[in-house]
């Protein structure tokens, strides 16, 4: 690690003060992902601003049945707290389907959402990577991918978005709250997650020293059903190859509403919104949810290793969608 | 910077450069070397402590990050002399081989039966899972922490 420095910040105007004022720094939360990235001079960063001690860990119940998450909510925390298993339990699985209890106790709702891509030569300094060092290549297009993505792929960019909470958020239209120099603003969580085209290395619309201080999470829709499913190669502790964030209301067979996003095989977290197009007043039958399935992967793109995750995905998507469906599905 | 971390319920003031992990804190600088230092990426686990009473990896958190709080080590485990269920758990059922994870698996441990004082099998194992061994294959691990949950004899500590 380079030589740093660090100071504590007791309130959001001084910590974005700080680091706007100052293009090498960073703000430090949880660190467990940027500790690692410290490390091995993927980020380098000469100043750390740690946030830890602001007021922004509250959990409040919304009028509208929704949930304000603070940004610093710890992972653990906000996915065993009582107003979000009651309210938003596909945070909760989402969060809890996530890293370890270890990890976290420590990471935080904000840090989760920024956590960078594991990549394996973004995190490798040796390597060819746009997102680490636009311009130089993507090692990973024809090396071991079959952990990468294929939705929302570039030429110049093929890693996947690794948060399994952001895919749940995806999925229930919350809305980043971030605070800058130019004041408040909202940002809907599915214009947060910038697909990589030609700049792989722009990941969010957030200025630098801009920091996010709230979630707010709507609820799921009225009388739907909601599942978190997460697809892996072990039971624990191992980020998904597909995972499906689900909620669905059927009516007299039919469905009336289905919100659908897919973590695990695409560079964001992704609305499968195709799917959700031809579903909605369609009979929930089995084979009309491996229809929309395939209609949503029917744009992915396979290099080497990562083609079985587009069957997977359909399949995975095809699960979810019958556990959550009244009865199962015909 | 100087810092000054509570370890173990005793304060320690030591003058320490940003870079510094916690866990090098721990181990190099106050001399308590049962936390151990594996990965160094976070994964394996051996180098989990309590942070303000929760465990976490102490590779991924910086020493001065730790400033003004609290932080349990496996030395903070035995009480007036007297091994903590967990430890004697390990103890009775073999729970170790090597040893290299234990301090981390015994941590993790002791918080999860604060919380959960009868936990499943799968619940020990989701609970550990964070943590490698490599010498155990595990099953005398969750039979130690079983067996520290039938043999509660000492209260929940902090």
């Amino acid at each position: 690690m380079r030589p740093i420095s660090y100071s504590r910040v007791a309130d959001v105007g001084t910590a974005v003060g700080t680091v706007t004022a100052d293009p090498a720094s960073a703000f430090l939360a949880g660190g467990t992902t940027q500790v690692d990235l410290l490390r091995i001079y993927v980020e380098q960063p000469r100043r750390l601003v740690d946030i830890n001690d602001l007021p922004l860990r509250d959990i409040e119940e919304l009028p509208n049945r929704g949930l304000r998450i603070g940004a610093l909510a710890r992972m653990n925390e906000v996915a065993e707290h009582p107003s979000v298993i009651d309210r938003s339990p596909l945070v909760s699985q989402a969060l809890l389907l996530g890293a370890s209890p270890q990890l976290r106790n420590m990471a935080s709702i904000g840090g989760n959402l920024l956590q960078r891509t594991r990549c394996t030569y973004f995190r490798d300094v040796s390597t060819a990577c746009n997102k680490r060092t636009p311009g130089t290549g993507c090692a990973a297009m024809d090396g071991v991918n079959r952990g990468h993505a294929v939705l929302g792929t570039s030429d110049q960019c093929i890693a996947t978005h690794p948060s399994d909470l952001a895919v749940a958020l995806v999925a229930l239209d919350a809305d980043v709250i971030a605070e800058g120099q130019r004041g408040r603003r909202s940002i809907p969580v599915h214009e947060f997650f910038l697909p990589p085209e030609d700049t792989p290395d722009i990941e969010h619309p957030l200025d630098h020293g801009e920091l996010i201080v709230d979630v707010e999470v709507p609820p799921a829709p009225d009388g739907s059903t909601s599942l978190y499913l997460k697809v892996r190669d072990r039971e624990s502790y191992e980020f998904a190859l597909a995972s499906v964030a689900v909620a669905l209301r059927v009516e007299g067979g039919m469905v009336v509403e289905v919100r659908l996003a897919l973590g695990g095989v695409a560079t964001v977290p992704w609305r499968a919104r195709r799917a959700e197009r031809m579903l909605t007043g369609q009979p929930a039958t089995t084979e009309n949810f491996a229809a929309a399935a395939r209609e949503e992967l029917a744009p992915a793109v396979a290099r080497g290793m990562n083609g079985f995750k587009i069957e997977l995905a359909c399949r995975t998507i095809v699960r979810a969608l019958e556990t959550v469906a009244p009865d199962g599905a015909r | 910077m100087q810092v000054t971390v509570t370890v173990n319920g005793e304060e320690y003031t030591r003058d320490v450069d940003t870079r510094l992990l916690l866990v090098h804190f721990l181990r190099d600088h106050l001399g308590l070397t049962g936390t151990h230092w594996g990965c160094d990426t976070s994964n394996c686990g051996v180098c989990t402590v309590w942070l303000d009473g929760v465990p976490v990896k102490s590779c991924t958190v910086l020493a001065v990050m730790a400033d003004g709080h609290a932080v349990r080590t496996v030395e903070g485990l035995e009480r007036n002399g007297t091994l903590d269920p967990v430890q004697e758990g390990f103890v009775q059922c073999h729970g170790l081989q090597c040893g290299f994870c234990t301090p981390g698996m015994m941590l993790t441990a002791r918080w999860l039966l604060d919380h959960n004082p009868d936990p499943s099998e799968e619940q020990i194992r989701e609970a550990i899972s964070g943590q490698s061994c490599r010498c155990t294959g595990y099953e005398n691990i969750v039979r130690s922490v079983r067996w520290a949950a039938e043999h509660s004899t000492v209260e929940a500590t902090k």
